[in-house]
């Protein structure tokens, strides 16, 4: 590998992160989504350069798969979602923007100090993708606990899993069957998520999540 | 051209070319907004005019209102001059440190919100806390920039930045990459550019800079004005040095180098000018208590970039 191919995969990898804050930093519904998709194009490329540094012709497949699925149907079915449930106003998050980021800072903070020691044995370049792909995740963690509106939850899922699959093609090997069922499976979540938003939304007539903490009889 | 030289062809030039910058950007967004805008040498005309013109002080100004702008404009101009714009090899080259030039560049800042709240007024009493508010932001950002630049560059001095950059050492890094996107919304915010600030405006609740220059006139005035372009020049000059080292003279170069340097340094002037204007055209100002969402944008990125700066460190 010469220095600039590593570059251009440590580029790749570095801007999902990136994306991933500005997932956070986002709290309009259509640039969410929008930033969502970015996401997934991020990943297909990284996905794509990895395959080609490899020699890897499987991972080409994922990165099609991510395209298809992450970086063109999901958003536009979320966009359809989100106009029909008419909720592409702005959605209000529980803590506010600069707490949460100084929060995930630390969080890519504590999952590159987790990595880099544990994968000690491991290729530079697997260290590294291992550590974003980490921090990637926990990111979506943070984007699901700090968001109240369901939609914005479900995105902070979506972009979790995208940090998986980095993980996955920078470990070599991940045979192309369990690639393409978690694909699928991500799918169904997605659809049976869309189907609760809309039962959510019948019920409570929102779908702020705070109203199912009151229907278990907790305190907003 | 000797050291000595170069250095005191650099300290003419940036304060002869700044009004220009600024003439030459006006220029592009009233065309940009279909106007045919003034012509590209107006700021001399401003700058003359106002020179020729009485300074109205109020009577209860004190002395620091009245040497606030030469102390302004004199701590802009050497750190514009410590930057090495289109050549390298410069006299005070190893006084050309990133940090003196923050330090430098607070200084002025310092004195300008002393200035504005000295007469009492309560427009400059707005603009100096607000503008204190987004230099207690833009300031750690702008530090976080140098600290991953100079961590990757191994010095925190100019000349030495620009000539790791210029180097084969350097390819697509993404620590580099955060770092320029968090010093260019620096940039734009501590020029009092459109998102942040609108520098054609004068009204009441959305000015910060012009609020706390409200009180000046005259020589004052043209003064805080010069010392404005020239910190417009000196951003976009960082940027250019630390960035896009390209095509500047090396030190002891020959006459034609020279001038392939001072060709690159328009070049780049023009670049940066031009898409900054694009992107001031393309947005909408913000909101005042939006602006530190902004700004900590930009600490953000700063801070990432160290970060990954430390996971690449340790790949290599």
């Amino acid at each position: 590998m010469t220095p600039l191919e590593t570059d251009i995969a440590h580029l790749l990898a570095g801007s999902m992160v990136l994306v991933s804050f500005l997932l956070l930093y986002q709290d309009r519904m259509f640039a969410l989504i929008n930033i969502f998709a970015l996401q997934a194009w991020v990943l297909a490329f990284s996905v794509a350069w990895q395959a080609y540094l490899q020699h890897a012709p499987h991972l080409f497949i994922t990165a099609l798969i991510a395209l298809a699925f992450k970086g063109v149907f999901i958003p536009v079915a979320l966009h359809r979602i989100v106009v029909r449930l008419g909720i592409h106003r702005s959605i209000e998050s529980v803590v506010s923007i600069g707490p949460t980021m100084l929060f995930g800072m630390a969080l890519v903070a504590l999952s590159i100090v987790v990595m880099l020691p544990v994968t000690e044995a491991a290729g530079a370049f697997v260290r590294e993708d291992l550590a974003f792909a980490l921090s990637i995740v926990l990111l979506g963690l943070l984007m699901m606990v700090t968001r109240r509106n369901a939609v914005g939850q479900v995105i902070g899922f979506m972009s979790l899993e995208n940090g998986l699959v980095l993980a996955a093609t920078g470990a070599r090997g991940m045979p192309l069957v369990v690639e393409i069922s978690v694909a699928f499976s991500v799918l169904i979540a997605f659809i049976v998520i869309g189907m609760f938003l809309f039962r959510i939304r019948e019920r409570f007539d929102s779908v702020d999540v705070r109203a199912l903490d009151m229907s278990r009889g907790e305190s907003a | 051209m000797h050291g000595w030289q170069s250095q005191l062809a650099q300290l003419v030039l940036v304060l002869l070319l700044a009004p220009l910058l600024s003439g030459v950007t006006r220029k592009i967004r009233s065309r940009l907004l279909r106007r045919r805008g003034p012509s590209v040498f107006q700021p001399y005309r401003d700058l003359l005019k106002l020179i020729r013109k009485e300074a109205v002080v109020a009577d209860n100004a004190s002395w620091l209102f009245r040497i606030a702008p030469y102390v302004i404009f004199a701590t802009t101009w050497v750190a514009a001059a410590l930057v090495p714009t289109f050549a390298a090899g410069l006299t005070f080259s190893a006084a050309a440190d990133v940090i003196v030039i923050v330090a430098l560049l607070g200084t002025a800042r310092f004195f300008l919100a002393l200035a504005g709240l000295d007469v009492g007024t309560s427009f400059g009493g707005i603009g100096s806390s607000r503008e204190m508010m987004f230099a207690s932001l833009a300031e750690p950002a702008m530090l976080l920039v140098v600290f991953t630049v100079a961590l990757f560059a191994g010095s925190t001095q100019l000349s030495s930045i620009s000539a790791f950059m210029a180097g084969p050492d350097v390819g697509l890094n993404i620590s580099l990459a955060l770092s320029l996107i968090a010093l260019v919304i620096v940039a734009v915010a501590e020029n009092a550019r459109i998102p942040v600030d609108n520098p054609a405006t004068h009204l009441e609740l959305t000015m910060v800079h012009e609020a706390m220059i409200l009180e000046y006139s005259g020589r004052h005035l043209a003064v805080i004005e010069a010392a404005a372009s020239l910190k417009l020049l000196l951003y976009l000059s960082l940027i250019a040095c630390m960035f896009t080292p390209w095509g500047t003279t090396l030190a002891g170069g020959e006459t034609v180098a020279y001038a392939i340097g001072l060709g690159a340094y328009a070049l780049k002037l023009l670049a940066f000018g031009f898409g900054l204007v694009v992107f001031e055209t393309a947005i909408a100002k913000m909101r005042v208590f939006r602006v530190p969402e902004f700004l900590g944008m930009a600490l953000m990125l700063g801070l990432l970039g160290a970060i990954l700066l430390f996971v690449s460190r340790v790949s290599q």
